[in-house]
């Protein structure tokens, strides 16, 4: 059972740490909060969803599902952030949850408020692992997810665009002076993040349907997994949402799954009451 | 700063009697029961909104989970009533009393917490309350929700009317009277900076407290007074969607201006019900309402009508 129980933690963790990657992505370029990220997760799954019912095959779907996110996470950039940006942080929070409101209202009509199902990448059939079943779609989340991470780690490190994004999140006046084009790393910033929360979307959606509105908790879960990890450190997202998404799992099989999220929420509280940063966030003092 | 403090307290009495004006003469323009029920809603939400306000505006202290402060004020009146056969004239203040003990438990430890910490903290507090209150349905009737007595002599939409029209009144005399006392000024102290407000020998963490266990103590009557007027409740008054919806309002309106929590509640209660004209468009149009007002509006509405008519009045003819 544990294996079990460990397998379907991993796996919602997976897509809690791709979510919480796009809010450190978009916090540390910008210092907003965006509740429209799981809109971008809706967003992958119900594109991908769409596009196969009318025929697309599925591996040329998911491209263009996340490619139709990441213009959706530019334009929310250009229109709605860029134009607000002396804005106070929570005036951009309430425009990132109108964004989201209008997403989500944006997909009703242009798909509907059914359910939809996207097909396992390769097949249904169960796998056995050492006494649990094991979906072969699980295995597409964890790897896709692992090579996700590991690409992202790459582009921060070794490419100029990504150490761009790096240093206007440490200082923003530095690196403008460096001559970084600080307009260009925000559009960059909220690309890349919706094209992750799109990935989730489109990984998760043959295990759990899509629909118009399950980027609300999934944004949710993203959001407590960045916290819970720390805001802005890359890896503790992954981290926090591995060990959300592992916490949820253990609460659920062996204390009471009505109480699988109380048991997630309470943890992050009392994480957060003993660790005030997250598990590696970075302290700063304040400025008086 | 001197002159504008002394004629502060001056200037809110006169927004008050606007603010009376303004719900004696509504009736006037209200067609039917339904227009009354909006307004009842716009009086019951600008409440919570009111409290809210003196801690994500005043003290600057942000909470995503003012929604299970609501809901535990609805579910706690109507349970002690409903289940127990109290007279709903004693659920309300015992209610409001355990709310209090309850904020005023978890408002120490969390209350430490800053900024996007503390949002996750209070969001978490409030999504507990609401799985809470799903889950137990012995005593809540679970998701579907319960029935609830209503107040004994309460009746129509128009005694309503004038009970929460009351109710609001007393509220926002309530938070002005704070506002302008030496606690309101230590919490915009706080706002401006913790650590300069300490070294004036304020004490943050006991003002924080107080600030959220008032806030809170808003939203529970809030509560109560929607669940026995509507005879109704579910979880969904709980919900996440309802204290974002809560903090929309307050910022909608204008932060640090108990007026603006009120007009920030009035504009964005009403336009939902405005909107069913549109129906299908009715969630895309509310979503741009809400990005472009805060868009041309960073301060809210309040604040900026009212620096639009400060201008206009200091213009040389």
């Amino acid at each position: 059972m544990l294996t079990q129980y460990l397998l379907s933690g991993l796996t919602s963790g997976a897509i809690y740490a791709l979510v919480a990657l796009g809010f450190a992505l978009i916090y540390n370029a910008s210092h907003v909060i965006n509740f429209a990220q799981g809109e971008f997760v809706m967003i992958g799954g119900m594109a991908t969803a769409a596009l196969f019912d009318a025929g697309v095959p599925i591996y040329f779907s998911i491209p263009l599902a996340i490619a139709a996110a990441t213009l959706v996470g530019l334009l929310l950039e250009k229109l709605a952030v860029e134009p607000a940006r002396e804005a106070s942080v929570v005036t951009l929070i309430i425009i990132t949850i109108g964004a989201s409101i209008f997403l989500r209202g944006l997909a009703t009509l242009v798909w509907d408020k059914k359910i939809h199902r996207v097909p396992a990448f390769s097949g249904e059939t169960p796998l056995q692992l050492g006494g649990a079943t094991l979906l072969p779609q699980v295995l597409w989340v964890l790897g896709v997810s692992a090579v996700a991470v590991a690409l992202l780690a790459w582009f921060f490190r070794r490419t100029l665009t990504g150490k761009a994004i790096l240093a206007v999140s440490h200082n923003r006046m530095a690196a403008r002076l460096m001559g970084i084009s600080v307009r260009r790393v925000l559009a960059v910033s909220f690309a890349l993040s919706a094209a992750l929360g799109a990935l989730a979307g489109v990984l998760i959606a043959p295990i759990a349907f899509t629909s118009w509105d399950v980027g609300v908790m999934l944004g949710l879960k993203g959001f407590a997994a960045a916290i819970l990890g720390g805001l802005g450190s890359g890896a503790g997202a992954v981290l926090g949402g591995l060990a959300l998404g592992l916490v949820e799992a253990l609460g659920a099989g062996y204390l009471s799954s009505a109480y699988k999220d109380v048991f997630a929420f309470l943890i992050i509280i009392a994480a957060l009451v003993f660790l005030p940063h997250g598990l590696l966030g970075r302290r700063a003092a304040e400025r008086v | 700063m001197d002159c504008s403090a002394a004629a502060r307290p001056n200037g809110s009495r006169k927004a008050l009697l606007l603010l009376a004006a303004i719900v004696a003469a509504l009736p006037l323009a209200l067609p039917n029961n339904y227009a009354y029920e909006v307004a009842i809603l716009v009086a019951l939400n600008a409440l919570a909104c009111v409290g809210l306000n003196l801690l994500v505006g005043y003290a600057g202290q942000i909470s995503l989970g003012h929604a299970g402060f609501f809901g535990l004020g609805a579910y706690g009146s109507a349970i002690l009533a409903a289940r127990y056969g109290w007279p709903a004239w004693g659920s309300i203040p015992v209610t409001l009393a355990g709310v209090a003990l309850l904020a005023w438990a978890i408002g120490w430890p969390i209350l430490r917490l800053k900024g996007h910490a503390l949002a996750m903290a209070t969001l978490g507090f409030g999504i507990i309350v609401a799985i809470v209150l799903a889950t137990e349905d012995r005593l809540t009737g679970g998701p579907d929700g319960m029935a609830v007595p209503p107040l004994p002599g309460i009746q129509g939409e128009k005694t309503w009317y004038w009970v929460v029209g009351a109710a609001l009144l007393a509220g926002v005399w309530l938070a002005q009277n704070l506002i302008d006392s030496p606690r309101g000024r230590a919490l915009r102290a706080l706002h401006g900076s913790e650590v300069a407000a300490g070294a004036l020998g304020i004490d943050a963490a006991r003002h924080k407290v107080a600030a959220f266990v008032i806030s809170a103590l808003f939203a529970a009557a809030a509560g109560a007074l929607s669940a026995h007027y509507a005879g109704f409740i579910t979880p969904g008054k709980a919900s996440f969607l309802h204290s974002v919806e809560l903090v929309t309002m307050v910022v909608f309106g204008g932060m640090a201006s108990t007026f603006g929590a009120v007009a920030g509640a009035a504009v964005l209660t009403t336009l939902p019900h405005l909107l069913t004209v549109f129906k299908d468009y009715e969630m895309v149009l509310l979503g741009a309402v809400m990005m472009l007002t805060m868009i041309f509006m960073p301060r809210g509405l309040v604040p900026t009508l009212e620096s639009v008519l400060a201008a206009a009045r200091a213009k040389p003819r």
